[in-house]
């Protein structure tokens, strides 16, 4: 089996621009590092077949999904998109962002052209197949 | 191979967490929010946000995958109650790596200003957010005094 930190390690700083992000990405990007990050619970299973990751991000609307894969490194992020209200002030707050965060690091065996996702009622499922020539098959032994 | 490590748990977050109930307990001690005898620890599932504008009050429920028709919403006066159970799938034959979803029943009660009219609810759901908008009394929203 693969070592965790291979298959997906977890990194919680933001997924370093590799120079080719365009200026308006970038500020775009500033201006959400300043505020503070909602970091999403994830469930991460491995399959022979590859491995889905789901993640808890209420609020995110198909619109305000932001998934990315740079390299070999896998960007989630969303944006709570909640009907504003005219001066609504708030009593309490558990959630004290609007903006989900969480990268993690892929490995050489994922087909990361053929990555399928879903978002259903705040709920994302990403699928990254293996590539077929790297799926584990079991080995016979003769004699 | 499980990771299941809440953030309160992680001594460096545990550390900020603290700061943060002690400036809430500091600054919010009036409210019924912070240290409320309701009030559940942070991290609970699902996270609720209270808003208010003049007319009414509205709380979001942050509870991803949920079937809303097995939401159970009731409201007691202004004790406001928000229970359910949150089926999640655990794949057979698979390697768990993380586990940090919430599954299970769940239930959290919070108490409104007194001022709500509990004959005036509506509750929507949408992308994972139970919507719940209370009015307020009339008698109690502020109005303006014109000067004769």
């Amino acid at each position: 089996m693969f070592m965790e930190d291979n298959v997906m390690s977890d990194r919680t700083e933001v997924s370093k621009n590799t120079g080719n992000g365009s200026t308006s990405t970038e500020s775009q990007r500033r201006a959400a590092a300043s505020e503070s990050v909602l970091r999403p619970p994830v469930d991460i299973y491995e399959t022979g077949e590859g491995i889905t990751l789901q993640a808890d991000m209420p609020g995110v609307a198909k619109d305000r999904l932001n998934l990315r894969v740079e390299g070999n490194s896998l960007l989630i992020e969303g944006t709570i998109g909640v009907a504003p209200q005219d001066q609504m002030t708030a009593l309490h707050a558990d959630v004290r962002s609007t903006v989900y965060r969480r990268s993690f690091t892929l490995s050489n065996e994922l087909e990361t052209q053929k990555i399928e996702a879903a978002l259903k009622d705040g709920q994302l499922t990403v699928h990254i197949p293996k590539r077929a020539e790297l799926r584990p098959r079991r080995i016979e032994i003769r004699g | 191979m499980f990771t299941r490590v809440p953030y309160s748990q992680v001594p460096l977050f545990a550390e900020f967490r603290r700061l943060e109930e002690e400036l809430d307990e500091l600054f919010g001690a009036s409210t019924p929010w912070n240290g409320g005898i309701r009030s559940l620890p942070p991290g609970t599932f699902p996270a609720i946000n209270v808003g208010t504008t003049g007319d009414n009050i509205t709380v979001y429920v942050f509870a991803p995958g949920i079937n809303p028709k097995q939401l159970d919403i009731s409201i007691q006066q202004n004790v406001l109650s928000v229970s359910g159970k949150r089926e999640v799938s655990v794949e057979k034959n698979a390697t768990y790596y993380r586990q940090e979803r919430f599954g299970g029943e769940f239930r959290r009660v919070i108490a409104l200003p007194e001022d709500v009219d509990p004959e005036k609810v509506q509750a929507s759901y949408r992308d994972g957010i139970v919507q719940i908008t209370v009015q307020r009394r009339e008698s109690t929203k502020p109005r303006q005094i014109e000067i004769n």
